[in-house]
């Protein structure tokens, strides 16, 4: 996304970025950055919470006006309102992704190897 | 509050994203021709939605063939539409929520308001939606779809570009 917002401001529109991870944001050198403490999926807010929803457009909108320089970055003091680990949970897909399950099925291949390494250590073989 | 970027992010990942590898090495900067009560503002988002009707679908088929690529186009979101309108195509988050109230990711409701009462100039007809997760050599949307998508902004008049990855 950071690639995109740099492209489109290069070609003359200027952008403000509504982000989870600032600091990703700000390294990739983002013109206009508001970071929010909200699960993936939801850069602005709860479902049907419309006064938080608009509390984060609001932020936005305000920070072409008073951005000066590039990498300017706003935090937004918004806790959000669920407990964090059903929060960590509910924004995950049912099933892990293509690439994330190539991850698990390395990781349980190399633990499969491990283990039978160590078994092999104990009966001699 | 300082925002925790990892906060949501499952462990196994922080070492990806805690340090970006390859930066950019200049700034870019555009300043605002306009104050925002009276500039056009486009949406976008990466969450995947797109139209039921008269859209194709993100193409998550061919990620599940290569889990290294994602689906680089994008699609247009009038600024009309309605929630049974939407739907969103999206392997690395739960969609549950944007099918239930696609202003999470794409806030049309919130500018609507912004708009009526005068902080800004006008919401643009039309928004963008992409799907998030890429090929991390980004080239089709560097190459194509991130200039056609500029080409698109400037023909529409749009003056700035608010941008919410997924």
């Amino acid at each position: 996304m950071p690639v995109l917002a740099r492209l489109v401001e290069a070609s003359g529109v200027p952008t403000v970025t509504v982000t989870m991870m600032p600091d990703v944001a700000t390294q990739m050198r983002t013109p206009r950055v508001v970071g929010v403490e909200f699960p993936f999926g939801h850069a602005f807010g709860m479902v049907g919470d419309r006064d938080m929803q608009f509390r984060v457009a609001r932020a936005a909108v305000d920070l072409i006006d008073t951005a000066a320089t590039p990498g300017t970055r706003v935090d937004l003091d918004i806790e959000w309102p669920q407990d964090p680990k059903q929060a960590y949970k509910e924004w995950q897909p049912p099933m892990p992704s293509p690439i994330v399950q190539v991850f698990l099925d390395r990781l349980a291949e190399s633990r499969a190897a491990a283990r039978e390494a160590s078994e092999g250590r104990r009966t001699g073989d | 509050m300082a925002v925790d970027s990892f906060k949501f992010l499952p462990r196994s990942f922080r070492a990806e994203y805690e340090v970006v590898t390859d930066p950019p090495g200049n700034d870019v900067w555009t300043s605002p021709s306009k104050p925002a009560s009276a500039s056009t503002f486009a949406l976008l988002t990466s969450a995947g939605l797109h139209l039921k009707d008269g859209h194709e679908p993100f193409d998550l088929d061919g990620e599940r063939e290569n889990p290294m690529w994602g689906d680089p186009s994008y699609r247009v979101i009038p600024r009309r539409v309605t929630q049974d309108d939407l739907t969103a195509s999206h392997l690395h988050i739960n969609t549950r929520d944007l099918e239930l109230d696609f202003n999470v990711s794409l806030p049309i409701e919130p500018f609507r308001r912004l708009e009526s009462e005068g902080a800004i100039g006008r919401l643009a007809d039309e928004h963008y939606s992409f799907m998030g997760y890429q090929h991390r050599d980004l080239v089709d949307w560097r190459e194509f779809h991130g200039p056609q998508l500029a080409a698109h902004l400037e023909e529409s008049g749009v003056d700035v570009l608010l941008l919410a990855p997924a």
